[in-house]
């Protein structure tokens, strides 16, 4: 029981050397440092945020009044099709992704991944894989137009994407780019399994581990049984468009209801790929801003690979209306609602973390807050999609759409928000400034509840998505100006976060190692945290090793179960 | 100033009530049929799932109102009131077995509740015997616009899609079998029921039976490429004399004008027939509309314009006016060919 | 620079992380082996046109070789760990042979399918199924062989060492991967689908 401590010799205070201009980029290419690819995936995610933004305000536009011809229609197909496909891919996975590589070593102790070289092998061809999709806007005839984008919708339902539907070389962009992402999210995900189960620091046993280490795992684990199918499903696509293949070719006596399957197989779990790291953030911010442990650590595990486990058994709940049979659709009702089960045993437990706390308001909590209420609605309108009667007036219109962007935007990006409010003091040294943080907050929210929140109106009302125009008798067009508008407001909001991000690193509050005065390891280390992470190895003993270090008459190992 | 910024966050959430009649408003502004809301149900099915809509979403606003309101509660209850405050930590709890347990019931219960009722819908609206008074139309969706044929009728039309009403003592639902010719579609007219699909290869069924009489609007609800946008579908219910004298007219070839048959020479001369059936004369292409009655119809185009001799002339000239993407290809006749073509389309009765 | 209290009471051991990391790839492979086996099987007999599995062969000598592969592979990491340098090396050979042998009466079959039977990946749904499937299968025995050779070459080259029977364990086990996945691919395709 002894206080050791092994400083690094000679390496602990020494000054970093200044670098020149093509060095210091030189070694952010040939990093294989967890938290420099850590940031590098989370820069390209954001970047890309800002890019399907900025399509999703040119469809804003398009969709404001009846009839408008701002867009063409293929511009407006690309459009959706891109916004999808990047927010999705080139957003949501390399974000999550971003951020567990740079925080799942810290937490439990280890000085970088499993892989380190697999780890920049992964991002690299992750970048690639998107900057190729991106390329489709000036590759084949694009010189002369608008390019040769995906234009089929980011589910890209069989026969559309068959040569016969789409001669041009826009699905191969689609398919092959995410073939190529595909590898790059299963290399990720591989090293954070091998992290977490083979690199932890003494005593960080499973049931120590951060909330947001297990849902990593939980995430990886599912992301290695999900990316792959789609990845299959491609490869299947890519048969059939070069080389003259039959899978889905409904001539040949193919079904194009078996890539609605393979498609959505992964396409499900997909959105809890997304939205767990989220918990995970959630779960570690609501603690430290309620000044309590997580209530009922054993139950959140449970309830997340519950979630898992059920989210692999739903997938069928998006082809209700393919005509399946009475029993088949029953059956995807009965699983989907059962994922509500775990998800309400989350809900309340993160009601009883806040339950008798000191709630402080700082802005990852108010971030949060804002998470909570969204999922929770989200939950609500998921079990309304999920009665398959009343799924086959909303499918495929404004309110699925309002639905997943509540997960998605509403649950999954607040979270994010929350996340990079948090840790950016760990990564840069510096505070983010939390004036432009609470208008960054309370201008994507009331942006995000003016588009979103009518979004479901819209769609009950009849309006079905990825038109490009609508006539004006339909009734649709008020509520779209208003959707139209609080679009605006929350691209205000982003940006002043972009500027905040750019802003603080220049000229923020110094951190210090632990300003949010938090718990799990990453907190123990400097801020940014050295090459090496930790001076010496850590041990724990408990969930909360610095609530140990700054209570030692009350430590957790004393009480945790 | 941080108990404020909390409870207008309450406040900002209070407001989605009124959101709700408010929308309602907005979109009802331009006269009630026109806004194919699912609001207004008009047959069988539509009326099932309209019940079990009201049925969920009493349960699930039952749930916000009470998550939501323990968490506004905590979140006022618990907020750190002053500096004071900040300096102890609260009590740690860890969590209490029985209390999660309890919690994991009443989601169970819920689900339980849900997943029968919904159970029930599901079977007696997919499940229904078909009748023998159903009218059978076989639906095929094309790249973009409907084509819809009566094969006990003899009728082939597209786009607008004319049923009788039925009513209690005399119930005549209409059984729709869709099919596609191309990609996958959705038919979709809310007020008569959920949508359905069409896709290659998997032939699908569904049925309605309008209890009124009226216009009622729909459109595809699957993308299927580039003027998805404008695969519009309308469906009239008519009275069963109304439906009668319809079909009687359908059935008849076309009208033979002597005075448009420079026109009808045009349209049978030049690449139209390729495409375009009417019946009685040598134009019997099936890849586009059946042009028999045009003139019967409201609109053109699957719904993109009104049907006007102006319009027709338009969009015989160059469809990408009203449709850019449309298979249709401009058929680069001269201003006064297309006038005899439009004369002799519009004696199309 | 924070301190962490270190408490030197619990007896430490992790997995080895390796072998997580293959077997997370196994798992991963496997997820798109299932999906490929469903095409195939949804699709048996759906062909609307062309020839049928009927005119395939059972590949019995093949699948003995890639399955007695598996063994001489176990018994060369049994070699490697007693430090049988010679012997591991023997038998590492010949598990690429075998592997070569499985890979040479794939291209046989695949000659007399294409040639004689006119069955191409674009004749009919079955054409599509079948190479696709039993190609992946082929992809992945050639990966398996490429790694194979990597290690033969270390060795040959005397850079191989006993201390390196963890790492060759990871790759051997990728090689009963691809074994255990023909077992599948047989029978689904030559058994269940004939």
């Amino acid at each position: 029981m002894a206080d050791q401590t092994l400083p690094i010799p000679g390496t602990l205070d020494a000054a970093q050397p200044r670098l020149g201009m093509l060095e210091w980029l030189h070694s952010w290419v040939v990093t294989v440092d967890h938290k420099k690819l850590g940031i590098l995936y989370i820069v390209y995610a954001l970047f890309f945020l800002l890019v399907a933004g900025a399509e999703a305000m040119a469809m804003r536009i398009q969709l404001a009044v009846p009839s408008n011809h701002f867009l063409s229609p293929e511009l407006f197909n690309e459009f959706f099709t891109m916004h999808g496909t990047t927010m999705v891919f080139l957003v949501g996975m390399t974000i999550i992704f971003g951020i567990g590589n740079y925080l799942v070593p810290l937490m439990i102790g280890a000085r970088d991944m499993a892989f380190p070289r697999l780890n920049a092998f992964s991002f690299w061809l992750s970048a690639f894989g998107g900057l190729f999709l991106y390329f489709s806007f000036i590759g084949g005839f694009g010189l002369y137009g608008m390019g040769s984008a995906p234009d089929v919708t980011w589910w890209a339902y069989a026969p559309l994407t068959a040569k016969a539907f789409t001669p041009g070389h826009n699905t191969d962009y689609w398919a092959l780019s995410l073939i190529v992402m595909g590898f790059g999210t299963l290399g990720a995900a591989i090293n954070i399994l091998a992290t977490v189960f083979s690199m932890r620091c003494k005593g960080m046993t499973l049931m120590r581990m951060p909330l947001f280490v297990w849902l990593m795992v939980v995430t990886s684990a599912l992301t290695l049984i999900t990316i792959t199918p789609l990845t299959a499903a491609q490869i299947m696509l890519i048969i059939d468009r070069y080389l003259g293949g039959h899978f889905f070719d409904a001539q040949a006596g193919g079904a194009p209801v078996v890539w609605m399957h393979f498609f959505w197989i992964f396409g499900h779990p997909e959105v809890y790929v997304l939205i767990l790291p989220a918990f995970g953030i959630a779960n570690e911010v609501i603690p430290v801003f309620s000044r309590k442990a997580i209530f009922g650590y054993p139950a959140m595990v449970a309830a997340s690979i519950g979630i898992a486990f059920v989210s692999t058994t739903v997938w069928a709940h998006h082809m209700f209306t393919v005509g399946m049979t009475s029993v088949g659709n029953t059956f995807f009702v009965l699983s989907t609602m059962m994922v509500g089960i775990p998800t309400g045993i989350k809900i309340f437990n993160w009601i009883a973390t806040l339950w008798g706390g000191k709630i402080r308001f700082a802005t990852p909590m108010l971030f949060c807050i804002a998470f909570l209420f969204q999922f929770l609605c989200a939950g609500l309108t998921g079990i309304m999609l999920s009665v398959a009667p009343w799924d086959w007036q909303l499918h495929n219109s404004y309110f699925v759409i309002a639905h997943f962007h509540y997960t998605l935007a509403g649950s999954f990006v607040f979270c994010i928000f929350a996340a990079i409010y948090y840790w950016y003091p760990k990564a840069t040294g510096r505070m983010l400034s939390e004036t432009f943080g609470k208008w960054h907050f309370w201008l994507f929210l009331i942006g995000f509840h003016m588009t979103f929140d009518t979004m479901h109106f819209v769609g009950m009302f009849g309006m079905p998505r990825s038109i490009y125009t609508y006539q004006a008798d339909r009734g649709w067009g008020t509520l779209n100006m208003i959707i139209s508008i609080g679009g605006f407001i929350q691209a205000i909001g982003v940006l002043l976060f972009a500027w905040n991000l750019i802003h603080s690193y220049l000229h923020g509050k110094e951190a210090g190692n632990d300003p949010w005065d938090a718990w799990t390891l990453e907190w123990s280390t400097s801020s940014p945290p050295p090459a090496y992470n930790f001076a010496a190895d850590p041990v724990v003993r408990s969930r909360r090793p610095l609530w140990d270090i700054k209570h030692p008459q009350d430590p957790d190992w004393k009480y945790e179960r | 100033m941080r108990q404020r910024r909390a409870l207008s966050s309450l406040r900002s959430w209070l407001t989605l009530i009124p959101w709700f009649g408010l929308s309602t408003t907005f979109a009802l502004a331009d006269g009630p049929r026109s806004t194919p809301t699912i609001w207004a149900p008009a047959s069988t099915p539509a009326h099932e799932i309209y019940g079990i809509s009201l049925f969920v979403l009493l349960i699930t606003g039952t749930i916000f109102a009470v998550v939501g309101g323990l968490l506004a509660y905590a979140l006022i209850k618990f907020r750190v009131r002053d500096a004071e405050d900040m300096k102890h930590e609260p009590a740690q709890i860890y969590g209490s077995v029985q209390v999660e347990l309890a919690w994991t019931v009443i989601p169970v219960l819920i689900v339980v509740v849900l997943f029968l009722t919904t159970a029930r819908i599901i079977f007696a609206i997919q499940d229904a015997p078909k009748p023998k008074s159903a009218l059978d139309v076989t639906v095929v969706g094309h790249q973009f616009w409907w084509e819809f044929r009566y094969p006990k009728l003899g009728i082939v039309t597209a786009n607008e899609l004319h049923v009788p009403v039925s009513t209690k003592s005399n119930p005549e639902p209409t059984y729709l079998k869709l099919l596609s010719a191309d990609v996958d579609h959705s038919f979709w007219v809310p007020q008569l029921g959920g949508k359905t699909d069409l896709i290659p290869n998997h032939p699908n069924q569904m049925w309605f039976d309008p209890d009124a009489t009226g216009l009622y609007l729909g459109q595809c609800a699957q993308f299927c490429g580039i003027e998805h946008a404008k695969m519009l579908i309308r469906v009239y219910v008519d009275t069963p004399d109304q439906f009668q004298a319809w079909v009687e007219n359908e059935q008849k070839p076309g009208v033979q004008d002597p005075s448009v048959a420079a026109g009808r020479h045009i349209f049978e001369t030049e690449a139209c027939v390729n495409c375009h059936t009417v019946r009685g004369t040598a134009a019997r292409g099936t890849v586009g509309p059946d042009l028999t009655h045009l003139m019967n119809r409201a609109t053109i185009a699957a719904g993109a314009a009104q049907n006007t001799p102006a319009n027709l002339h338009a969009w015989i000239k160059d469809p990408n006016v009203f449709k850019p993407g449309a298979l249709m290809p401009a058929m680069q006749l001269s201003d006064q060919q297309i006038d005899q073509l439009v004369a002799y389309l519009t004696t199309l009765h | 620079m924070s301190t962490i209290p270190i408490f030197a009471d619990e007896s430490w051991q992790l997995p080895s992380r390796g072998r997580v990391g293959m077997l997370c790839l196994i798992i991963g492979e496997s997820a798109i082996f299932t999906i490929f086996v469903v095409a195939y099987i949804y699709y048996i007999g759906r062909s609307a046109y062309g020839p049928t599995p009927k005119i395939l062969e059972l590949p019995i000598f093949n699948t003995i070789c890639l399955l007695s592969s598996s063994v001489t592979i176990m018994l060369a990491e049994h070699a490697i760990q007693h430090g049988l340098m010679r012997r591991f090396a023997l038998l590492w050979g010949l598990t690429m042979a075998l592997g070569i042998e499985f890979l040479a009466g794939t291209a046989m079959e695949w000659h007399k399918l294409i040639f004689s039977d006119h069955l191409t990946i674009s004749t009919n749904l079955f054409g599509t199924t079948f190479y696709s499937l039993v190609g992946l299968h082929a992809t992945h025995v050639v990966i398996g062989i490429i790694g194979l050779s990597l290690v033969m070459l270390f060795t040959l080259m005397g850079r191989v060492k006993p201390s390196h029977a963890e790492r060759i364990q990871v790759l051997a086990l990728y090689w009963h991967f691809v074994d255990a996945v023909w077992v599948v691919v047989f029978t689904v395709v030559y058994i269940v689908g004939r």
